[in-house]
């Protein structure tokens, strides 16, 4: 295998010093393409932009887990007509491409007097589109809750509001918090798609960086670098959430299976296997 | 809705576009998807850690931020594609490294003991994977790579802003020309519709088709 190792970092080797060449040859390694990027003003410039995508990433987020969690108790519901209009929603939401839902909430909602800023175009399109996605993710929460949950609550004489409210969706929500976070990368991903809406966030404030200085490569490989140490960080999160989760329950929180050990299920759980 | 009457071949030829452009793009994402895959599940140092790179760097990468950087930073050094090469190899890019990560789960789901007993027999880590490992693993994982290909049909939208006139194209031109734009969505809603729901039920055929029988 030293062999085999060898040749494939030669190779490797000769591809990256390839490109680097290249680049060379264009001209793009040049000193003064590269300088505006550690210009403190570009540099807040560019962190404006990226604030402006996690303001729309987060918003959008907000009202898609809003949405997401009406259409999954929807989805669940006793009431067969609504059943069918979540069922609807989720199914018509899913079909067809973000950027298509983006450009008619753009330019086709005007046409009936509504003209949404370019923010909320963005939080609207990421809203609608997540939801029908989160509203699947919190059904499957939902489901995985113990049957025995809702039995109980309704055996202490709690009506199925007070039920969904009270004790299923408190539960589900917090089993779905690693899935949250790791859609969010998937959210913060999708804002770009707000660049060809005109709004300001990080890859349109490159692309204008880049024709300022006339280095747009430069330009678009730092929002493609902040992008992705974004992303990473959120993921790296989502992981350990996840990780920490699987540790709770094993440790015998929500899961109610028979037994001696249903004595220990109902009392509160303890803070050491929260975890640090 | 005349405007979308008046326009049916147009979005004839849209729907044609996105398809093309998505088997095409589909045909590059698989093939480099298990190639990367396979350079991650085995021996040879560098090629893992490059094809690590690979799949963590371009998955977090918004895929309009790798449209316009390949449409517009790429000439800059010196290398000009035609705009629907472009779309193609950016779509084959980013949806190998989703395909890279299904077919390396895959791999891990098949029994340790079946990699092992090909080697007892003496084949080579390529002839064990070729022969033993990929054809169990890419069975279990025709359900979520379905699921990729359906996303890229929609991925494929994006072509659009770099000058790819498909589906979402049409659509936005036929809104501008018209001023219905209403018409012009819910026309193209229903062509998403006409392509997803098929490819759907063909993923599941294929599925029950290649299941392994236990």
């Amino acid at each position: 295998m030293a062999v085999a190792s060898a040749a494939a970092a030669v190779a490797l080797a000769a591809v990256v010093g390839l490109a680097l060449r290249s680049l060379a040859a264009a001209g793009q390694l040049d000193a003064e393409l590269w300088s505006p990027l550690t210009d403190p003003r570009v540099l807040r410039f560019f962190v404006g932009g990226a604030r402006n995508t996690v303001v729309a990433a987060g918003a959008g987020m907000v009202g898609a887990v809003t949405l997401g969690l009406v259409l999954a108790v929807g989805r669940l519901s006793r009431t067969a007509a609504l059943r069918g209009l979540a069922g609807a929603w989720v199914q018509f939401f899913r079909a067809f491409p973000l950027l298509l839902l983006l450009l008619f909430l753009a330019f086709g909602l005007p046409a009936y007097g509504i003209d949404l800023a370019l923010l909320w175009t963005v939080v609207a399109a990421l809203s609608l589109y997540n939801s029908a996605v989160l509203g699947e993710i919190f059904r499957a929460g939902i489901l995985s809750l113990d049957r025995g949950q809702a039995e109980a609550a309704y055996a202490v004489g709690l009506g199925y509001w007070s039920t969904l409210r009270l004790v299923v969706v408190p539960q589900a929500l917090r089993r779905m918090v690693p899935a949250i976070v790791s859609q969010l990368v998937t959210l913060l991903k999708d804002t770009s798609l707000g660049y060809f809406v005109l709004y300001e966030e990080l890859l349109r404030r490159g692309v204008l960086a880049g024709q300022d200085f006339g280095n747009t490569l430069q330009s678009l490989l730092m929002v493609a670098a902040m992008y992705v140490a974004m992303n990473l960080v959120l993921s790296r999160v989502a992981r350990r959430l996840e990780v920490r989760q699987r540790r709770r329950y094993r440790a015998g929180g929500i899961d109610v299976t028979g037994g001696p050990e249903d004595l220990v299920a109902v009392e509160p759980q303890p803070a050491s296997t929260s975890g640090t | 809705m005349e405007a979308v009457l008046d326009n049916l071949d147009f979005y004839a030829s849209g729907v044609l576009s996105t398809v093309t452009l998505t088997v095409a793009s589909w045909a590059g994402a698989f093939v480099l998807g298990v190639v990367v895959a396979a350079f991650r599940v085995g021996p040879v140092g560098p090629l893992r850690a490059a094809a690590a790179t690979y799949v963590e760097l371009v998955r977090n990468c918004p895929l309009a931020v790798l449209f316009v950087l390949f449409f517009f930073g790429l000439p800059d050094a010196g290398l000009t594609l035609p705009t629907y090469t472009t779309a193609v190899v950016v779509l084959s890019l980013y949806t190998g490294t989703y395909v890279a990560e299904t077919v390396r789960s895959g791999i891990n789901a098949v029994a340790a003991g079946q990699a092992e007993a090909a080697r007892s027999l003496g084949l080579s880590f390529t002839q064990v994977l070729a022969g033993v490992v990929l054809p169990q693993a890419l069975r279990t994982v025709v359900a979520p790579l379905g699921s990729l290909f359906i996303a890229l049909i929609r991925n494929s939208s994006i072509a659009f802003t770099i000058g790819v006139v498909e589906l979402t194209g049409t659509t936005s031109q036929i809104g501008n020309r018209t001023a219905d734009y209403t018409a012009a969505f819910l026309a193209a809603t229903t062509a998403y519709l006409l392509l997803t729901l098929p490819s759907g039920i063909a993923v599941d055929a294929l599925e029950r088709r290649v299941a392994v029988k236990r």
